[in-house]
């Protein structure tokens, strides 16, 4: 089994890395201040649980060692130096300051069970000591009124201060009446525009709540979008992808519990510690690519071999996001390992672009020029839009494309 | 004391958005229920215009729970309709991320969205850790098993974890529940191993989900089926993976035996009264689709380790062969235009959204007279159906199937119970349990099936097919059981696209609203004869909702829209719809 903490670590703090980590001597500096300064403020407020998350991990040896291998780990996936580590360690232990609100609208559950399967830090902890988690649907114990009671209790008692998580898309056909919540039948809209009121932040969670997502795809019959598009005067921050990665919903907590302020965003309001890089960037069959190996058909000797996916439909050159890095489920595996390919859950309308199995040059949409290792806000846009070349001219590059490629050169 | 309106919006604790209403008499005894999911996606209509390979991964986000088994019968659908049969390495990882599945959703349902309904956390931390020991030893023993984590030590910290909580004030997930109600019959010690079992199943259930990963890719949204076969080659090849499989599965499998089936008979023993009486039985027609493929025939006609079958009227001398051209949907009292009931390669679905009925002090009630929920009503033969594990277990005792009469026959004689207390709420929670065990054992075969085909020398993963020839004109069904029931997709197919798409999953017959002929859909049904201990706190209600395993985001996606603008409505600022 692969090590995801070990491999995260590497990937980041590798000379020859293909992530882009250094800003300075100067950057992190004031950083380090600033988040030392956030830190002890925090430190100076009434907790919201009195758990000493340092005593439950000092409780057992294990424990220890494994949470300052995550935490290293950790640092890194937010695209910290090593010497922000104390801090992270810190900052873990103040998350439960921080209190979460989570609504779910037009979603499937799955984000949810993706943070049931946290393991960094583990469901439990995550539970019970690490986040304050006030309201969830899915795990809570009341129901109806009670529930709308917890979360009345939950938004008054911690106004202007807690992170709304948003779960699902907003439809908004039909004066929205395609969802309702409540017994008072409030509609989604309405409710998200409630609680996104009296919220620090929102951060839209899965690729529905980030960009409308599976009920978004064409025809879309319920007009629905994602959080951004209507809620207006809060910091948003999206975590997009099908479902999100536990590992990155923490990570934006911990980084504002970190600095007090969202994370350094891309043009699509994705933290960048996150969603800075390709999946192609960091992947494991990258080396195939470059070589012009690809697996041809289903099942073939390229499969049985871990050729590179990209003629059976891989997106990783046009998504950008951690998988390859941080994997799901505790590191033990992710679609471009199981030989399926990356299908672009992470970027806008992927079930329109990126969902099938044919690769882009055989696709009516183009990827975008410019080379391989530009970031999403040097030609972000221009990837959607769909204008020329990119894969087409690097698959020549590696003696491969054929006739495919000629197709994609304009 | 006159009749009691209950509304309870949001039903918490499952997958989707779920309404119940229901109505009391002076002896809080519910007369009549109602059930109401107020959430609409339209997935089908997706789907339509799409290449029929692709359906899979866009149909399995109809649930992100039983997200494997959309997939799983979406592509069976379109291999049915290409007449494609998948090589066996393909079957037995289908099988394999399916069982992972069952073992996960299974122990997460029970846990951590069922439990909070049997136990009561405040009491668990008045529970003498010592005596919890001995308490949990006697559950376990009635299959004779030790308990799970059971030691004094274990219990006191978890006592004083969650003491903590309740000291503060602040209960978190907790908070606001129905602490305290008579509805609660477990002793301190009793609530005590639930809470505790309850946090060790979220380590657990987080071991299980990687299982599927192993396979699948990741977990939730696996990513490793196509149509033809499966795309993990590496994965099967490489003994470590097959090991690592193998370890979590026997993990999850003592978990099973050594604290699910323990405290499903504490549950089921202390709710007794209630089991006998048959509370929460509800229809008593249980139909059952069948599952895993146990050879390598094409599916539909594959031996299943779960038989089809439908049994009626809870009579279990007779079955009665499932067939799928006798499947119709209703939407007299569904968001629909017309009383349609047609079979789902012709269902047609116009929204139709009336709202809801009168609105007072800030409550809207549902208009239950007319329409009143966006999960429409199926038929099979005319006759309403529950589907799920009761109806899996029920369906392969009387058609004499020897696994399963050996499962359910054992587990009834350890914990001496008669088989009538399988018509009930706790019955139901109970076959869940039983299914466990019997798929944890199953899978450990099907593991050393897989390892023993690889090696010698069988790598082969996929079927290849003719895309332009079998696409051209096809049509074809995926049918099989999710953990919580029957789900069928329906595909048809022209010119290489999708022509037409229909699922039809569990939560639809379930958790569906009346029909034309004013019959109840299987959560009214079942609570109907429910006595509530204090209406403001209507913990039965949800416990018999809940032992269905409620999945409704599924039950609304399945309805396809023509897309089209529907008409203009006004919203009334505390909440209630008139049209303009």
């Amino acid at each position: 089994m692969i090590d995801s903490a070990e491999m995260v670590k590497k990937v980041f703090t590798q000379k020859s890395g293909r992530v882009e980590t250094n800003k300075g001597d100067e950057y992190y500096n004031e950083l380090f201040d600033s988040a030392k300064e956030r830190l002890s403020s925090l430190r100076a407020q009434e907790p919201l649980k009195d758990i000493d998350l340092m005593d439950v991990i000092d409780s057992e040896g294990v424990n220890r060692r494994d949470f300052m291998k995550w935490v290293s780990a950790t640092t890194a996936t937010l695209m910290l130096p090593p010497m922000f580590a104390p801090l992270v360690a810190e900052a873990t232990e103040l998350m439960n300051r921080v209190p979460v609100i989570w609504i779910e609208l037009q979603d499937c559950a799955g984000n949810s069970e993706a943070l049931l399967r946290s393991a960094a830090p583990t469901v439990d902890d995550l539970l019970f000591d690490v986040l304050s988690l006030e309201f969830h649907e899915a795990l809570q114990a009341a129901a109806g009124h009670d529930a709308d009671r917890q979360l009345e209790e939950a938004v008054h008692h911690f106004k202007g201060d807690y992170l709304l998580f948003v779960e699902g898309a907003i439809p908004m056909a039909n004066e929205g009446r395609y969802g309702t919540i409540g017994a008072s039948g409030e509609t989604f809209h309405d409710h998200l525009q409630r609680m996104a009121k009296d919220s620090a932040a929102v951060v839209a969670v899965g690729t529905c709540a980030t960009f409308g997502g599976v009920p978004a795809a064409a025809p879309n019959p319920t007009g629905a979008v994602g959080v951004m598009d209507l809620v207006k005067g809060k910091p948003i921050i999206n975590i997009p992808a099908c479902p999100a990665n536990p590992a990155n919903m923490v990570g934006v907590v911990l980084h504002y519990v970190l600095t007090g302020q969202v994370p350094e965003l891309d043009s699509l309001l994705r933290p960048k510690f996150a969603f800075g890089y390709r999946i192609h960037d960091n992947c494991e069959r990258r080396a195939h690519f470059d070589a012009g190996e690809f697996v041809e058909e289903w099942g073939d000797i390229g499969a049985e071999n871990n050729w590179c996916l990209y003629k059976v439909g891989c997106k990783g050159p046009m998504t950008f996001n951690n998988c390859s890095i941080v994997r799901y489920n505790e590191g033990t595996n992710w679609p471009v390992g199981v030989g399926r390919g990356c299908i672009g859950c992470s970027e806008p309308d992927f079930w329109d672009k990126y969902a099938y199995e044919r690769p882009m040059a055989n696709a009516n949409i183009k990827a975008p020029t410019g080379g391989v290792e530009k970031t999403v806000d040097e030609f972000g846009l221009g990837l959607l839009t769909a204008t020329t070349v990119g894969i087409g001219v690097h698959a020549i590059g590696s003696a491969i494309a054929g006739k495919k490629s000629d197709e994609g050169e304009e | 004391m006159a009749k009691k309106h209950l509304v309870i919006d949001p039903i918490t604790r499952i997958e989707g958005h779920l309404r119940i209403e229901a109505i009391i008499d002076e002896n809080n005894v519910v007369t009549d229920a109602y059930s109401s999911s107020t959430m609409f996606r339209g997935i089908e209509e997706i789907l339509k215009g799409r290449d029929p390979r692709d359906c899979g991964l866009l149909a399995m986000r109809i649930c992100g729970v039983c997200t494997g088994t959309h997939y799983q019968r979406s592509i069976e659908a379109v291999e049915h309709a290409f007449n494609v049969t998948i090589p066996k390495n393909a079957r037995l990882v289908r099988n394999l991320v399916q069982g992972a599945l069952y073992l996960h959703d299974h122990i997460v349902h029970f846990y951590h969205l069922h439990a909070l309904d049997w136990v009561d956390i405040t009491e668990a931390l008045k529970a003498d850790p010592k005596k919890t020991v001995s308490e949990a030893q006697k559950w376990a023993g009635l299959s004779g098993n030790r308990p799970w984590n059971a030691s004094e030590d274990v219990y006191a910290t978890v006592q004083e974890r969650v003491t903590r909580y309740v000291k503060q004030g602040r209960l978190g997930i907790f908070g606001n529940a129905y602490w305290g109600s008579k509805g609660f019959k477990l002793t301190p010690e009793q609530n005590l191993i639930g809470l505790s079992h309850y946090l060790d199943a979220l380590e657990i259930q987080r071991e299980l989900g990687k299982m599927m990963a192993i396979f699948g890719g990741k977990n939730p949204h696996p990513q490793s089926f196509v149509v033809g076969g499966v795309t993990c080659v590496q994965d099967i090849k490489n003994p470590a993976r097959i090991a690592e499989f193998k370890q979590i599965l026997k993990k999850g499998r003592e978990f099973t035996k050594m604290a699910y089936l323990p405290d499903v008979y504490m549950a089921g023993t202390m709710y007794a009264d209630e089991a006998l009486e048959g509370i929460g039985g509800g229809l008593g027609n249980f139909m059952t689709f069948g599952d895993f493929n146990q050879d390598d025939l094409p599916f539909y006609e594959s031996s299943k380790l779960f038989p089809s079958g439908i049994v009626m009227n809870k009579d279990l001398s007779k079955v009665y062969e499932v067939d799928q051209t006798k499947i119709t949907e209703d939407v007299t009292h569904a968001w629909y235009e017309g009383e349609t009931n047609l079979h789902p390669y012709e269902g047609e679905t116009k929204p139709n959204y009336t709202g809801f009925g009168k609105n007072e002090n800030n409550i809207a009630y549902l208009d239950t007279e007319n329409k009143y929920s966006w999960i429409k009503s199926p038929l099979y033969d005319d006759e309403r159906m529950e589907v799920g594990p009761l109806a899996r277990m029920i369906v392969g005792v009387a058609k004499g199937d020897e696994r399963i009469s050996k499962y359910v026959t054992t587990f009834l004689k350890q914990g001496n119970l008669p088989t009538k207390v399988l018509f009930s709420t706790v019955g139901r929670t109970a076959a869940r349990a039983i299914e466990t065990e019997l798929m944890a054992d199953v899978m450990m075969e099907w593991v050393d099936e897989l390892a023993a085909n690889v090696a010698n020398g069988d790598l082969s993963t996929w079927t290849e097919f003719d895309f332009d020839t079998v696409s051209a004109d096809a049509e074809g069904f995926g049918m099989a059981e999710a953990p919580r029931g029957g789900l069928g997709h329906w595909i048809k197919i022209k010119d290489g696209k999708v022509a037409n798409y229909q699922a039809v999953v569990p939560s639809t017959w379930n958790a569906a609203p009346r029909d034309y002929k004013g019959r109840l859909g299987a959560y009214e049904a079942s609570l109907v004869g429910t006595k509530v201990a204090n209406p403001d706190q209507p913990l039965e209600i949800l416990r018999t909702v809940h032992s269905f395993d409620p999945c409704i985001a599924c039950a609304v996606h399945i309805i396809d829209t023509n897309g089209k603008e529907l008409g203009v409505y006004k919203v009334d600022p505390i909440g209630g719809t008139s049209r303009a």
